[in-house]
């Protein structure tokens, strides 16, 4: 049974390399990454229900037993993450089928692609702090590659930008590792956690924990390192920045959350510097967002902004801040993705990006307006839909804590997010747009077939369909967060499962 | 390059060079060496064939592109790893010895599988990456 822990991963290596023996067939790579990705959806699920009826498990890969091996480990927030990644990974898989132009296909893109789930799975479900970097590597490799494929100038820019600064993160991240292997002579984390706590050079572990902090920081857009991300993502298919934006921050974000519950301790100094950074994350953020035109830096600036509210939780360290967090984690990786998926879709129909040439979107689709609109509200947080329910949680945790600061501060970012997503309402939705030249070799959403219109839209309406439920069904999702903040604060079982006691 | 040395030379040091690559593949269970190693031997052999003969006449001797190896280098790691999951039932990457040694080669287990793997990859990948430079040049 818990072999089935290493299934996603698994599944998506088999899946990548049986795309690559179809390197030139484009037309096979996409059925074989639809259907791939709609089987990982069974096995994700699967792995979901599996842990939540019988609880976390692990598996030794090699059976070479904790600590000495390496651990897979199985809990509610690990299986959690991984079922957001194959949901995540079906819609953007689909969308990529029918959007991305033959000629970024032909040099491997579906394949590089399942190797990014299979690295974001295996990051997601690693018990053994150095596996975790060598999944982080995978990611970025395969980021790189899918962030170049297709050598467009703008494209190389921005990854240049990417390239440099997440090289740093990952410089950070090994020092830290480095540090922590000399003081405890080992790198599982369940393991890791008692013998840290029992070190007494306090201030050399309080500088590798500010190691981790900062090298995660950077991967997840953090002030002040936050650059380079939309000065990144705005430049690859609205595809592959789809899958960046839902997942490559949030994968940042799991590890601190892994490595700040399990091996350190959130003590006052790190509580304060998270809530501080977060805060000012979220008003660079939100500030950063109202003054751009580009649709895609547009939705960039947001990510930033509302990464701060993940790390508020982090930094409250309380049950109810902590569930609050995680609702906000599993709220905001749906709804990234079918933002970036929006904005393509945006970008199909009006042949720009540019926010003060865009515009009619209302008058001419409707149906497709009420659609998007549901996402965006949902993403500003009106009840009943899914940004509400997270935020309530973590400013009800924020005044347990007695720290009005933080209470402010959310809800300062989402007034500034109902002001920016408002401006973007009215310069895309309802204002009437600008004469654009048609470009000739640029295939319009209405001149193409139905079938195909079809396909475009279904990856956004199941997406919106995902946050519905998460907007609904807040009593179900809001359990599944309250479990997951338990395990956090009680770390005791993870540790138990680990060592197999 | 135009030599004639070279070019003599070169065809008795590939082989040599091809038989070393295996014999670092083989030891390297338990000495330095292995699949790594070894493929960057063999990949090395053809980069000299192709100094001293051209471009041209490594593709002639190679007959396939060596990007083709790609996929089956880690079909064959990643079967390697499923080895235990199917015969044994235990996890993935266990490994897998068989009974009795095989003459001069000696216990065949999972592992030199995992390792022919990588040897292809690597093999496959640095002559892709070296071909295609040289094609540029």
């Amino acid at each position: 049974m818990t072999q089935l822990i290493l299934l996603p991963i698994l599944f998506q290596a088999c899946l990548a390399v049986l795309l690559l023996f179809f390197y030139t067939k484009t037309k096979t790579q996409k059925v074989l990454s639809i259907a791939g990705s709609s089987v990982n959806l069974v096995i994700a699920s699967l792995l979901f229900y599996t842990v939540w009826v019988n609880g976390s498990m692990s598996v030794q890969a090699g059976n070479w037993s904790a600590p000495f091996g390496i651990t897979f480990v199985a809990d509610t927030l690990a299986v959690t993450m991984v079922l957001l990644t194959a949901i995540v990974g079906f819609a953007v898989s689909v969308f990529s089928a029918f959007t991305i132009a033959r000629d970024r296909l032909r040099f491997g893109y579906f394949s590089i692609l399942h190797f990014l789930l299979m690295g974001l799975a295996g990051s997601f479900l690693t018990g053994d702090i150095f596996n975790l970097y060598v999944w982080f590597e995978i990611i970025l490799i395969s980021s790189f590659v899918l962030l170049t494929i297709g050598s467009e100038k703008k494209q190389l820019e921005g990854a240049v930008k990417y390239f440099a600064l997440n090289m740093l993160a990952s410089i950070m991240f090994l020092t830290a590792l480095g540090i922590l292997y000399g003081l405890t002579g080992t790198l599982n984390m369940a393991d890791l956690s008692g013998k840290v706590a029992a070190l007494e050079n306090r201030g050399l572990v309080n500088v590798c924990a500010l190691f981790f902090f900062i090298g995660f920081g950077i991967k997840a857009a953090l002030f002040p390192l936050y650059a380079w991300l939309p000065d990144s993502y705005h430049a690859p298919p609205t595809a592959v920045t789809a899958i960046f934006s839902g997942l490559l921050t949030k994968v940042a974000v799991y590890a601190l959350i892994r490595v700040f519950s399990v091996v350190f301790v959130v003590d006052e100094f790190f509580s304060q510097l998270f809530i501080i950074l977060a805060v000012i994350t979220i008003f660079s953020g939100g500030i950063g967002a109202l003054v751009q035109t580009n649709i895609r830096k547009f939705f960039s600036y947001l990510i930033i902004c509302h990464i701060g509210y993940m790390i508020i939780g982090l930094g409250l360290f309380n049950e109810i801040a902590l569930a609050g967090m995680v609702f906000y984690l599993i709220h905001d990786v749906v709804i990234k993705t079918n933002l970036f998926l929006i904005s393509g879709v945006i970008v199909k129909i009006k042949g720009t990006s540019d926010m003060r040439k865009l515009g009619d979107i209302y008058n001419d689709y409707p149906k497709l307006a009420l659609l998007f609109a549901l996402s965006l509200f949902s993403l500003i947080g009106i009840p009943p839909l899914s940004g509400f329910w997270p935020k309530v949680s973590l400013i009800l945790g924020g005044m347990e804590a007695d720290n009005y600061l933080t209470v402010g501060f959310i809800l300062f970012g989402s007034f500034i997010t109902l002001v920016v997503v408002a401006k973007l309402w009215a310069q895309v939705f309802w204002k009437s747009s600008a004469n654009l030249e048609e470009h000739e070799d640029f295939s319009y959403f209405n001149k193409l077939r139905k079938r195909r219109k079809v396909a475009i839209l279904f990856p956004v309406v199941f997406l919106t369909l995902v946050t519905l439920y998460i907007g609904f069904g807040a009593e179900s999702v809001n359990t599944l967060a309250t479990r997951i903040a338990g395990e956090l604060i009680n770390v005791q079982p993870y540790i138990d499962t680990v060592m197999g006691k | 390059m135009n030599s004639i040395i070279l070019r003599t030379a070169t065809n008795y040091i590939l082989p040599l060079l091809l038989m070393f690559s295996v014999f670092i593949l083989l030891r390297g269970h338990y000495l330095p060496g292995g699949g790594f190693v070894g493929g960057l031997i063999a990949a090395v052999a053809f980069v000299l064939h192709m100094f001293a003969h051209g471009l041209e006449k490594t593709r002639e001797l190679l007959v396939i592109h060596p990007g083709y190896l790609l996929p089956f280098g880690l079909s064959l790691a990643l079967l390697s790893g499923f080895a235990p999951v199917f015969f044994t039932g235990e996890p993935f990457m266990t490994g897998v010895w068989m009974e009795n040694p095989i003459p001069v080669i000696g216990k065949v287990g999972s592992a030199l599988f995992f390792d022919l793997g990588v040897y292809l990859v690597v093999f496959g990948v640095s002559l892709t990456i070296i071909f295609t430079i040289s094609e540029d040049a």
